[in-house]
């Protein structure tokens, strides 16, 4: 492996997905990070927190009383145009929400890794990305991730698309499989950093100095639905600026990523959709059966806010069959993943038959076993049987009225 | 792609164990990634670590289910746990005992060496006497067993990732090393 390396673009070094985090948030130069400790993220924060102890990165670090605090202390350094982070999981994630739509609707440029955990009750730690994705609606550009390389070079990333777009970033990584799992990752120099992002040049920040309104009530019905569509509309321009973004990196840093990838999926008649760790381990069960002549390929969903509906479209069209893996449940309906490429696949005339599997919530190993049995249940069946597909949990014991 | 299942006690510094070793394997530019099952690391209760390496990058993440190896720092677990569930054909158990262990404790044909870690940490001032940190003088004796990096690169990995006593884990991965046993092969 290190035989490839350009070693005059980094150094490898042997790095959790948390600590990833924090070393691209260093090499970032963020200039303000609040944060409270939550498990599965605190690693993330402690490591930043030892950072600023140290002089590596200068910044200030607030530690604040609550998850609420934090994400209304990192939009108010935002408002006056300082680069701001913060991390969270699980429950700090549920109790920042309020703040979420603040700075999603507000167009507040921030980054904020959230590592993947689940949402109590029961309070638990492992992984699976309900927390997360029940982020879609609050206007934050949203990416998962499926190695720690990913994970510092998306980090990375967030800091120039948010700062040009003024669209804040949410970065996602699975816990354990990634927060808690060291890999080599490529730590590049700082002066490429510095040279890969500019600093920010807002045309409005707040300045007590120079009064003026930013928010306020009472303004018209009409106005405010235009700032919606602003919103909605920036997420969309902001997905234009990261293949720039994409694009500006590759070049400093000689890697490059997509909203999706396409794998082996050129004749392939069956395509895995699946996002973070769940694409890693999909893309060793294609090898392995395209080894046995199988035409199966994956797609691995890397950005799901703005949602890469027509990329997906494309990326579907030749296909027979679709297996979706999703590792989060919206209760009463189904898995959140799958519900969204229904709904970009329904006014196509040549559409594949979608199945829709919930698997590895809770933490739930997903093994190379499993994707197989689940592309081996897509090949047997014409059409689902069930909307939603339960994997690796056994059979269900319906419940029954008290 | 290799893959090594740590079995310890909260406290022996399985987690660890692993960190350094994979440190080592890319000192030797091999792709490693080392985890743990997470969530339940409290001290005196078993413990899970896991080790993959490849000279190629690793996909596969999470526990190992069917190890190539397995080393274990604490020789009481053998009773509780099922440690050597999964364990390919050939595998090798490595294991921290200070008798020779017994071969009817082990599914027939295993092949297990071992090592006193726990008195060679004890001897280095690793831990306390009542509950040694065992994890670098197992890896010292992992390594002379199964050929994965060399004693340099683990000395290396040592003195980079632990926090203090780095010369005295360095002894103690030496000592297993040069008296690493095997009772059955």
């Amino acid at each position: 492996m290190a035989s490839s390396v350009d070693r005059t673009k980094g150094t490898y070094v042997m790095l959790s997905g948390n600590h990833a985090v924090s070393n691209a948030v260093r090499l970032s130069r963020v200039q303000v990070v609040s944060a409270y400790p939550i498990t599965p993220q605190t690693p993330i924060v402690e490591k930043i927190s030892e950072f600023v102890s140290s002089g590596e990165l200068k910044a200030r670090f607030i530690p604040a009383e609550s998850e609420h605090s934090v994400l209304a202390a990192v939009s108010g350094a935002s408002s006056v145009g300082a680069r701001t982070f913060t991390a969270t999981s699980r429950q700090g994630l549920m109790y920042m929400e309020e703040v979420v739509h603040w700075i999603g609707r507000g167009m507040l440029p921030m980054v904020m890794a959230v590592v993947d955990a689940l949402i109590g009750a029961p309070p638990d730690n492992w992984t699976e990305q309900d927390s997360s994705l029940y982020q879609r609606d609050t206007g934050w550009m949203i990416f998962y991730c499926e190695t720690n390389q990913e994970v510092f070079d998306t980090i990375i990333q967030a800091f120039r698309i948010t700062e040009k777009m003024s669209v804040p970033v949410m970065v996602c990584l699975d816990g354990s499989y990634l927060s808690h799992t060291s890999e080599p990752v490529l730590v590049p120099d700082i002066a490429l950093v510095d040279k890969y992002l500019p600093g920010r040049k807002d045309a409005i920040v707040a300045d007590p100095k120079k009064p003026h309104r930013l928010f306020g009530p009472a303004m018209s019905q009409e106005f405010n639905a235009k700032l919606r569509r602003r919103t909605h509309e920036a997420l969309e321009t902001a997905a234009e600026f990261r293949k720039t973004a994409d694009r500006e990196f590759e070049s400093i840093f000689g890697r490059s990523y997509d909203d999706i990838e396409c794998y082996k999926t050129e004749d392939a008649e069956t395509i895995v959709v699946a996002m973070s760790t769940v694409a890693g381990t999909s893309r060793f069960v294609v090898d392995r059966l395209r080894e046995s002549g199988q035409k199966v390929g994956l797609v691995k969903v890397r950005m799901f806010r703005p949602f890469p509906g027509n990329r997906l479209v494309e990326a579907l069209k030749n296909a027979k069959k679709v297996a979706v893996i999703d590792r989060n449940l919206s209760y009463g309906h189904g898995g959140i993943l799958c519900m969204e490429l229904k709904a970009s696949l329904y006014n196509e005339k040549k559409r594949p038959t979608v199945f829709g599997y919930v698997a590895g919530i809770c933490g739930v190993p997903i093994t190379p076993e499993l994707i197989m049995q689940i592309i081996a249940d897509t090949n047997a069946k014409e059409t689902p049987e069930e909307e939603l597909i339960w994997m690796g949990i056994g059979k269900s014991e319906k419940v029954k009225a008290v | 792609m290799i893959e090594i299942r740590f079995h310890g006690r909260g406290g022996q510094g399985a987690v660890v164990a692993c960190d350094i070793l994979a440190l080592a394997l890319l000192k030797e530019h091999q792709y490693a990634q080392a985890s743990s099952l997470f969530g339940a690391e409290r001290r005196g209760a078993p413990v899970q670590a896991f080790l993959r390496t490849d000279p190629d990058r690793v996909l596969i993440r999470g526990e190992i289910f069917k190890p190539d190896h397995i080393v274990i720092l604490d020789p009481t677990l053998i009773k509780n746990v099922p440690v050597t569930a999964g364990l390919k054909p050939g595998g090798w158990i490595v294991m921290n005992s200070a008798s020779r262990p017994k071969a009817s404790d082990f599914p027939p044909g295993s092949k297990i060496a071992f090592c006193d870690a726990g008195a060679i940490a004890a001897k280095h001032g690793l831990g306390s006497p009542q509950s040694p940190i065992v994890n670098t003088a197992i890896l010292g004796g992992l390594i002379k067993v199964i050929k994965l990096v060399s004693l340099d690169s683990l000395a290396n990995a040592i003195r980079e990732i632990v926090p203090g006593r780095k010369e005295e884990n360095v002894a103690a991965a030496k000592g297993a090393y040069e008296s690493i046993q095997i009772a059955a092969s």
